[in-house]
């Protein structure tokens, strides 16, 4: 109970929490686009991870080599699920959306599984296990394998949304009816944007299919991700990344401070409680956009 | 065709807001309620118990979810964290010599309490944060009743539910616990029925319709939304109250997680936003329907050699439960309710199409 062992625990929260906002940065993206809150972001997670193991299985190849050849599948994959599920559902009430997207999470968790079964398998990066020592603290390399590989997609986007490409995504997510009226294709503007998010979510899923196992348990990183969007602001990536170190940080030190109190699982109550407090406190977020609503 | 119009004049209020305008569905509903009493008589056991007693009770918890989300427009993703603190509540009851009828009541009046701290929710937000406060709540409630003893009974325990005494008579026969389960099912659908044409299911409608401009016009959307909460909740505490007695017959943590909650909504969409009869259908197709299929799947499988493992088998009926919610979705959003009505419209007025409004 020293300080020492508060600031590991800060270090190694922050960083798994910049990997939270991997998967967190995957919802932003389709919610910035079209305003869908983006359910299935864990099962599609889950999913890459599954994917990148089959590969590296089917062709006799080091996972690392195998994660492009599993990020160009889920870019396909994304790309799919938008043309055949969502754009149908344009316009409708967000609660078929929101069941479109819970459907698709069981849908692609069971579809997942039964493929490839259920049983955890392990998915070996070439990250050496030994910890990384700064003077006290001990640092999981793979954590920080993590962090770093979530702070370059956040300057990915950060240089993708100055693009031309990048702006006709602003334009859609600032007003997609004007978009559509000055001649941008909102449908492959939010296609592109659940492709990306997929491409996201084959970062996220190898990247703690590393860390934990491969098996179901990947999908469980939706409610992290959800918290870690909705306290950065659902329409902010930036926020995402600030929100993912602050989330990581609070919930390793109470994870830490309280498991040993009440008796271990208060991750996911603080998790909980988290984004309860922050819908409360300030539903936009962090750095959200407000929304002001007409009658 | 069957659903006809023709001949039937109302000549006064009462019979032109009566629950059931047209005289077939009239006839057809008291057709059903009789079928519905006879049924534990007619009906083999194994079909009683294990399809037709979890579809009811489960359709009176859909009711309850629809009232919040059909008819007050309000999200509520931690419903089966409700319908957990109605059984634990009730349970508890009985076990400390609470008369069953009261520990109900109990159960249900408990779930009401407590489903209004979700409303306090509403209060702030709404729509989509609303969906993802009361999805917290639901993993902050799961994380209570598993780790709190005194209501769990302990990490990971069991608790078994003492026998129904109903008026001082022990009820363990088949029959008497399906009638019990039928009694709630049309007492709820008869609450529901009724909404339609009461101020309160009105005020319902304009809260959802929205919010400010039900405040504009007089209808305090505040109160309304809590309300709305805490009979839903009631109705859900009750219908899992049940659910333990009548079915499980014991108490986990796991019966009421965040996959139940999630099927409940699954039931109520596909079954139709608001529609009553949907309730009934959205239950039956997301209980049996995977069931069924996967039967299908081992007969096809063994019948034809294939070659599919158990565990791969094991999964199928996620995919098929998957698959149809968003198959429902995408052929007709507002549901198996909106299908029934699109048919009772056509037949209305069958031959003569062109007269459909």
């Amino acid at each position: 109970m020293d300080l020492i062992y508060y600031l590991e625990l800060a270090v190694n929260g922050a960083m798994g929490g910049l990997m939270y906002a991997l998967v967190a940065m995957g919802i932003v993206l389709i919610y910035k686009s079209s305003s869908v809150p983006n359910l299935a972001q864990g099962a599609l997670t889950m999913a890459a991870a599954y994917i990148v193991l089959a590969f590296s299985d089917a062709l006799g190849i080091a996972p690392l080599l195998a994660i492009p050849l599993a990020a160009l599948a889920m870019f396909l994959a994304g790309m799919l699920i938008e043309r055949v599920a969502l754009r149908r559902l344009a316009g409708w009430p967000i609660v078929m959306v929101l069941m479109m997207t819970l459907g698709l999470d069981i849908f692609i968790r069971a579809i997942t599984l039964t493929f490839w079964g259920g049983s955890a398998r392990t998915l070996q990066l070439g990250i050496p296990d030994t910890p990384l020592f700064i003077g006290p603290l001990l640092i999981n390399r793979a954590y920080l394998v993590g962090a770093v590989v979530a702070l370059v997609f956040f300057a990915i986007f950060r240089f993708f949304f100055r693009t031309r490409r990048g702006i006709l995504l602003r334009a859609i997510a600032d007003d997609y009816v004007a978009s559509w009226s000055v001649g941008i294709s909102v449908e492959h503007g939010v296609a592109l944007s659940w492709a990306l998010s997929s491409l996201t979510a084959t970062a996220a899923g190898a990247l703690w299919g590393s860390v934990q196992t491969v098996d179901q348990g990947l999908s469980l990183l939706l409610l992290k991700g959800l918290t870690v969007a909705v306290l950065g602001g659902l329409d902010s990536i930036g926020g995402a990344v600030l929100a993912g170190l602050l989330l990581g940080i609070v919930e390793n030190i109470l994870a830490g401070y309280l498991d040993p109190l009440l008796g271990g699982g208060t991750r996911e109550l603080v998790v909980a409680l988290v984004l309860i407090l922050t819908i409360m406190i300030r539903p936009f977020g962090l750095f959200g956009k407000h929304d002001i609503e007409r009658i | 065709m069957f659903y006809r119009q023709a001949g039937v004049f109302h000549t006064d209020y009462a019979s032109d807001s009566s629950l059931f305008p047209i005289r077939f569905e009239r006839r057809a509903m008291w057709l059903i309620l009789a079928l519905a009493l006879v049924a534990p008589y007619v009906l083999d056991s194994l079909v009683l118990v294990s399809y037709v007693q979890p579809w009811l009770i489960w359709t009176s918890a859909v009711l309850g979810l629809n009232l919040i989300l059909g008819w007050a427009g309000q999200f509520h993703f931690g419903y089966a964290a409700i319908m957990g603190i109605g059984a634990y509540a009730s349970v508890h009851a009985t076990r400390n010599g609470v008369p069953w009828e009261f520990a109900i009541v109990l159960g249900g009046i408990a779930a009401s309490v407590i489903g209004m701290v979700f409303a306090f929710a509403a209060l702030r937000v709404k729509g989509l944060y609303l969906a993802l406060s009361t999805l917290a709540m639901q993993f902050v409630m799961d994380w209570v009743i598993s780790h709190v003893p005194a209501v769990s009974g302990g990490v990971s325990a069991t608790l078994q539910s003492p026998p129904i005494k109903l008026l001082g008579q022990t009820i363990t026969s088949e029959a008497g616990l399906y009638y019990i389960v039928l009694a709630w099912v049309v007492l709820v659908t008869l609450f529901m029925l009724n909404l339609r044409r009461s101020a309160l299911g009105r005020a319902f409608i304009a809260v959802r319709e929205k919010d400010f401009a039900a405040a504009v016009i007089g209808v305090q959307s505040f109160y309304y939304k809590l309300v709305a909460f805490a009979v839903s909740a009631f109705i859900g505490g009750v219908s899992g109250a049940i659910l333990i007695f009548c079915f499980y017959r014991a108490i986990t943590a796991e019966q009421f997680s965040i996959e139940v909650s999630i099927q409940l909504l699954a039931m109520t969409i596909i079954g139709g936003l608001g529609s009553i009869i949907g309730s009934f259908f959205g239950a039956a197709f997301i209980l049996l329907l995977p069931g069924q299929i996967n039967t299908l799947m081992t007969w096809i499988a063994q019948t034809f050699s294939l070659p599919i493992g158990p565990e791969t088998l094991s999964h199928i009926p996620h995919v098929i439960y998957g698959a149809a919610i968003i198959l429902v979705l995408l052929i007709e959003p507002m549901g198996l309710g909106k299908m029934y009505r699109n048919v009772r419209n056509y037949l209305m007025v069958w031959p003569y199409g062109y007269l459909r409004k």
